[in-house]
Formats: structure tokens, sequence, C-alpha cells
């Protein structure tokens, strides 16, 4: 599962107000070299929470994108470099996802987050 | 013995090991994935700028209708009920990202991230009951739900479907309706048992133009023309439905009962022996419009 993936990700369990981000627990992380797109980033980029971003990114252990940011970044041929890596080249391969509000682990096995829910839990 | 999966098993017992390999192995259903994905890609309506989007594919199995949204450039992500169908799209090496989850309890996506779904065979599956705690309206209820909140206003979702019967249809329909999606029903080669082919194509926001609903394919490749559809109501191929409901007419009348009305009633009143205020000069007026 790609970061990008993981960004729009959000906790689905009944009464949970607010359950983005969920939280990264990583066992085994892998990279897998993509294409760089431009156009696709600077498209991406608003929809983005950087924060969430920024420190999944962290936890998956590469610490090279800034902490704040804004969009004329974008004009970086060095920051989009660093953005494409993190959102579509780290993958996180088995591990789990937390809710932040219940604690309830997804797991991640063969880089599929399992987000089947219990019945108590729809 | 029936030939629809949907009454056989729920889809993640369905589609174990064996129907996962039968299902990708077969170079016709292969086929027929393909074609089904790129219709409806063509159906998305993306605008053509050549900008890769962030596409949703709800009930991705193997990842055939995903393998199509990569060869046009876009980023996806996959979402399936059956582990067997997921781990064969692993060993196809699928570019998009997916995930086990159940699309009845909602898709758990922020809101607003999502620039298009496509989903190929499978929103019919939310009409069964396969377990005691499953209640199709509500899982059709929630899968709408959280698509519409999910997509980007103006994004449209195309969802081609094999509803069992009218009744089906309609309760998918319906409930898409009422989440506050517009768009219909596009059918493709309405005449043929086999190939006909239906596509629920829905926007995101209120009806509009750009989201009139497009023409379903004939046999000959053509679309089906005007005067095929309105014609004949049997012939008919695309309708389109609205979720706003005519508002109730009205009352032209605005003057209200007048005096003699009331005088009347008073009347009646006093006859069955209840106590009715005394007819004056201010019985019935009509109060000043500053009031």
């Amino acid at each position: 599962m790609r970061l990008l993936t993981h960004n729009m990700l959000s906790s689905n369990i009944k009464g949970v107000t607010n359950g983005f981000p969920l939280l990264i627990e990583a066992e085994k992380v892998v990279e897998k070299a993509v294409d760089f797109n431009e156009d696709f980033l600077k498209n991406m980029f608003a929809k983005i929470e950087w924060k969430a971003l920024v420190d999944a990114s962290k936890t998956m252990g590469y610490a090279e994108l800034p902490d704040n940011v804004e969009s004329s970044m974008l004009d970086s041929d060095e920051f989009l470099q660093k953005f494409h890596h993190a959102l579509l080249e780290l993958h996180l391969e088995e591990g789990a996802l937390v809710c932040p509000e219940t604690g309830r682990k997804f797991p991640v096995s063969k880089g599929i987050p399992n987000m089947l829910l219990h019945e108590d839990e729809v | 013995m029936t030939s629809r999966p949907e009454l056989q098993a729920p889809p993640e017992i369905f589609y174990n090991d064996d129907e996962a390999r039968k299902y990708t192995s077969s170079s016709r259903i292969i086929d027929i994935q393909a074609k089904l994905s790129e219709r409806a890609v063509e159906l998305l309506a993306l605008p053509e700028d050549g900008v890769p989007r962030l596409l949703l594919d709800i009930g991705c199995g193997s990842g055939l209708s995903g393998e199509t949204l990569t060869e046009y450039g876009h980023q996806w992500i996959g979402l399936d009920i059956s582990e067997s169908m997921l781990s064969i799209a692993l060993e196809r090496e699928v570019e998009g990202d997916l995930m086990l989850g159940d699309m009845g309890q909602g898709l758990g996506l922020r809101p607003g991230v999502i620039d298009g779904a496509i989903s190929i065979s499978a929103v019919q599956w939310l009409c069964n009951a396969d377990k005691s705690s499953h209640d199709p309206r509500l899982r059709l209820k929630a899968f709408f739900g959280s698509l519409y909140r999910s997509l980007a206003r103006g994004a449209r979702a195309v969802l081609q479907v094999y509803p069992e019967n009218l009744a089906q249809r309609e309760l998918i329909l319906g409930f898409a309706m009422r989440s506050g999606f517009s768009g219909g029903v596009v059918v493709d080669f309405p005449h043929s048992t086999k190939k006909r082919k239906e596509y629920l194509v829905l926007t995101c926001g209120p009806p509009s133009l750009s989201s009139a609903t497009p023409k379903g394919k004939a046999e000959d490749g053509e679309s089906c023309s005007d005067e095929e559809s309105s014609g004949d109501e049997q012939n008919q191929s695309v309708y389109v439905a609205d979720r706003n409901r005519p508002r109730k007419k009205q009352k032209l009348n605005k003057k209200g009962k007048g005096r003699e009305w009331v005088m009347r009633k008073k009347e009646q009143m006093r006859r069955k022996g209840n106590t009715v205020p005394l007819d004056t000069k201010y019985t019935a007026r009509k109060r000043k419009a500053r009031f």
C-alpha cells in the first residue's frame, strides 16, 4: 500500500468522528520505482493532507519531506522528486494501520490492508 | 442450478481460490472485462488533458479492470471483499493499490479526494443479504453515501451492473439518487440478451448539461438514435432520473375561505352546542399585511 492510499483512507468504524489519519505500524517497507509524472503530483498536491503524509513517511523511515509546504514549492524539481518518492514509491508491505480514536488495528499483509469491519463496528 | 453467482454464495466465499483462478485464466472473461472497463472509462468522461487522475475501482477483483485504468495512465485504488481474488491481483502485479474491504460497510475514504470511480459487475451483490446482520437497503445507503462523499464535486462514477430484475434496478438507482447523485442508466446493446450491458452513470452534484447521461451503444456500434429511444416505450434505452421531485403544486387560490364559509361553519358549530365566539365586524376579516 502506498502513502497515496494511506492519505485517502480514514477509519470507518461506527461512532468514530475523526478517523484520519490512520497511524502506521510498519514492519516491512519496500520501495518500488514508479514513473515520475509532474502533472499528477501537481494535481494531487491540493488533495493531500500534508501533515499526515510527512508523519506517515517518517514512520516508514523517510524523513526528507519538509514540514511546511506552499504551492510555490511545486516549481522546484527537487521537491517534486521527494514528494513523488514519498507518495508513490514507498509501500507498506507488512504491518498495521491503527484507528486514531479507538485504537483498532487493521492488519496489512502483502501490501493489502484489511479494512473489513466486524458486525458491531458497522 | 442457477447461473447467477449472486444466488450461489456470498462474494467472499464464491470467489475462492479455484473460482478466482478460473475467472482470471479464462480469455473470454478477460476480454469481456477489458471491454466493459474500457467503456466505463469512456463514460467517465475525464477531461482529456493527459493528467493522470486518482480513480477508484470498486470490486476490483483480480485487477482486470484496473489494468485498463493503468493503460490509460491513471492511478487507482482497488477495493474487493475476496482475498483470493486480491491475491491473484498481487500475482499479476497490478499497479494500483489494493484494499480488502466490504463496499456495503462504506468506503472509508476522506471526502472529495477521488476523481472518478468505476465498478465492473459488482454493485448488484449489495442487493443480497448474506448474513443475518445484512440489510440490503442499509448497505446500499452506506455504499452510495460514502461514494458520494469521497468523490470530488462534478466527478463521475460509472457502475456496470447486472441487476436481476426491475425491482433490483430500481432499488440500486433509487439509493444512488437519494444519496445525492444525478444521472441515470446507459444501456448498451438493448436488443441483445447476451450483449446487453447496463451502466449506472452517476455524477456528483445536481443535474446539469455536463452531467447529461450519454447514449447507449446499439448493435451496429453507433449510438441509439433519439427516435428509437423516445418513440417506443419498450425500446427505450436511456432514461434519466432526477433526484429533485417536482414540488407539490401550490394552491393558486390565495384568497382563503372567505366570510361566508366562516359564518356557515360557526353556525354548524352552534347547532352542535359548541361555544362559538360572537359574530362581529372582525369575523373572518383579513389581517393587515404589516401584522
